[in-house]
């Protein structure tokens, strides 16, 4: 037969049989997806094809601080932090002293100028010896510090970026009773006056709130516009009317606190607002894109500090003539959860290098953030199963991660609002 | 008193905190393996460097020799406070025992004219415990060795040294080597700030055989390494006397 007809009839045919039943051979391009790494290759980019653990030589001396700081200065006070629900003050001041809450701040304001990826390594090795003093360092990073530089006007840097860098802790004020997940039905309203606002409403699960000196409130400015009235404003704590409630009783993580903040007729001037009026929504969504990516990497460390802690334990362990370790189906267990945790690690690290190349990440960061808090369960869990009695008593820090890493999978976008975003995007690449 | 110039030596060992392996070929595990600076360099060098701030010392040069991997060990002095830094660099396993080592850095006396040199007592690696002492001799200089206090006066330097009987307290004159023990300080953790800064500081890289340290042969030979035997379970005894019978009957006293 003629082969151009038998080409003719085949690209006839191939129009009407949906993509996903039409053999394999035939059309070889109906399974190609949009995802960037189809796009040719990399090197025009600049970028050497380097392992993700590479660090520059900064990053690494950074690491190797911050590890000699978390075992020195944290690590005597983890235990009671946690007892009493109470972060110790020389713990925060050590972080700031250290440079360690204005890492990526420019010079100019008091930081460092260090990468972003230094926050997530950072991040990451706090997190292995208490992730509550972890998330201390990473919302100052990725939301504060981050707030401002993105959208704060010259003003506002000048005025709130030294005292960040230096001793001030900053608090982002978006949930509420009635909006979690479902974050932009939030009731908090500011009403227009002349050149200020008065704000009204009633904020949970705040995070750092008992210890903050200023907060980013995101208050509705409109609610007939439904989320685009949605503000964010920048308050001082002693600003008139701005009540910060008793902290939770929280399972884990309770050295880091979290409460209700009411705000009462919280009278604030016109420049206290954080960027455009009715575009606190995108704010919000932008900075829990990054944030997403410090929960991994704290996540991450959580399960690596759980992880390294038993481990040895299992090696000196010995239990009918032999270590724990020893025992065949011990043995792949551990391997196992090593393996999911290098998985975790390295698409954390991603994220975190993609975020910081300025290249699209949210997916990868959903993705990071989603991964690394049920791995962080699933490791938790496991170790303490591996520890046997011990795993279970408060003599041993193994139960305390158990308890912290519960959290991982609710807070800045539960597991399921990952997968939903993740989804989100597959579905525009297919 | 005129300000000085201070050089200390650092060395690149292997971190404290890795569990050494012996590798097939029957030496150290090197390859692949966490290195940081000996802690006892560590704490001459921010003994040198709490001079600077002080105002004793003008300028604190921190010195190595050892590969190219060495520079990471100096910029991490340089994060912790040196002013510059050099490394006499040697090819890849280049002998740098003792003898070596206080070859380089007595070139490098010469050719920098620092008052004090500062260094760790010994590394944590091969615990030689020389490298000061030869140095001294070599340099005809007065030495004090496991200083855990330094004071400065005119002319000369004050050092309380922890020896077998206790403490001994020796005036030298400058110029001197001192060897840091452990209690001397406690170093500082390098700052964020001082890390970013570390970058820009000069860090010059020379042939080490230009300070006159000879490329071979290797003054010290290893022999053989092993791994130490693996433990032995302990005995728990009842009472006193019941352990000085199996410590008597197992021929240790």
């Amino acid at each position: 037969m003629d082969t151009g007809m038998e080409i003719t009839m085949a690209s006839k045919l191939r129009r009407h049989i949906p993509a996903h039943l039409a053999p394999w051979r035939v059309s070889p391009c109906a399974f190609r997806s949009s995802k960037s790494e189809l796009k040719p290759n990399v090197a025009s980019d600049g970028l050497a094809c380097a392992p993700l653990q590479t660090f520059t030589e900064e990053e690494a001396m950074l690491k190797d601080m911050v590890t000699k700081f978390a075992q020195e200065r944290v690590a005597p006070f983890v235990q009671k932090m946690d007892e009493n629900a109470k972060m110790e003050e020389s713990i925060v001041q050590g972080l700031f002293e250290q440079g360690l809450m204005s890492i990526e701040l420019g010079e100019e304001y008091g930081g460092t100028g260090a990468s972003f990826f230094s926050i997530i390594l950072a991040v990451e090795e706090l997190a292995k010896v208490d992730p509550a003093v972890a998330l201390v360092c990473e919302l100052q990073n990725t939301l504060t510090n981050k707030l401002f530089t993105t959208y704060g006007t010259e003003e506002q840097k000048r005025t709130y970026l030294p005292r960040v860098s230096k001793d001030t802790l900053g608090s982002f004020c978006l949930s509420e009773a009635g909006s979690g997940s479902d974050a932009f039905s939030l009731k908090t309203r500011a009403e227009k006056k002349g050149d200020y606002y008065i704000i009204n409403g009633s904020k949970m699960w705040i995070s750092l709130a008992e210890d903050a000196g200023v907060f980013f409130v995101m208050a509705n400015t409109d609610p007939s516009l439904g989320y685009r009235g949605i503000t964010c404003f920048v308050v001082d704590r002693n600003t008139e009317g701005l009540q910060v409630g008793k902290k939770e009783d929280k399972l884990g993580i309770r050295a880091c606190s979290t409460c209700p903040v009411t705000l009462d007729n919280v009278k604030v001037p016109e420049s206290s607002i954080l960027g455009q009026v009715g575009q606190g929504y995108k704010y919000a969504i932008g900075m829990l894109n990054t944030g997403r990516i410090g929960i991994a990497a704290q996540m991450l460390g959580l399960a690596q500090g759980c992880f390294d802690r038993t481990v040895p334990y299992t090696k000196e362990r010995v239990q009918f003539g032999k270590s724990v370790f020893d025992f065949q189906g011990m043995q792949h267990q551990i391997a196992q959860v090593a393996t999911q945790l290098e998985a975790a690690r390295l698409l954390t690290y991603n994220a975190a290098r993609l975020a910081e190349a300025g290249r699209p990440a949210i997916k990868e960061a959903s993705m990071a953030k989603y991964f690394t808090a049920e791995v962080a369960t699933l490791t938790t869990s496991k170790c303490i199963e591996w520890m046997g009695g011990v795993g279970f008593t408060k003599n041993f820090p193994i139960e305390k991660y158990y308890r912290d890493c519960k959290i991982g999978t609710i807070y800045e976008g539960t597991s399921n609002i990952q997968l939903s975003t993740i989804a989100k995007f597959l579905a525009q690449e297919y | 008193m005129a300000a000085l110039r201070v050089l200390v030596g650092v060395k690149r060992v292997i971190d404290f905190a890795v569990k050494v392996r012996v590798a097939p070929g029957g030496a150290v595990q090197t390859q692949g393996v966490k290195h940081s600076l000996n802690p006892f360099c560590e704490i001459a060098l921010e003994e040198a460097v709490r001079l600077r701030e002080a105002g004793t010392a003008s300028e604190v040069i921190a010195a190595s020799l050892g590969t190219k991997a060495c520079q990471e060990t100096l910029r991490t002095a340089l994060a912790m406070g040196a002013d510059r830094a050099v490394l006499a660099e040697l090819a890849e396993g280049a002998p740098a025992g003792p003898r070596e080592v206080a070859t380089a850095l007595a070139g490098l006396v010469k050719k920098l004219q620092p008052q004090l040199v500062l260094l760790g007592k010994q590394a944590i690696d091969d615990d030689c415990n020389q490298t000061g002492q030869l140095l001294a001799a070599m340099l005809d200089w007065p030495q004090g060795t496991f200083a855990s206090r330094v004071q400065l006066e005119s002319g000369g330097v004050l050092v309380e040294r922890e020896v077998d009987g206790g403490l001994e307290t020796l005036r030298l004159r400058l110029p001197a080597v001192l060897t840091a023990d452990l209690r001397l300080n406690e170093p500082r953790y390098a700052t964020l700030p001082n890390i970013m800064k570390a970058k820009k500081k000069p860090l010059e890289v020379l042939p080490a055989a230009d300070l006159g340290v000879p490329a071979g042969p290797p003054r010290l030979k290893v022999l053989q390494v092993q791994e130490p035997p693996p433990r032995a379970g302990g005995e728990k005894v009842e009472s006193v006397e019941s352990l000085l019978g199996k410590l008597r009957h197992a021929g240790r006293i």
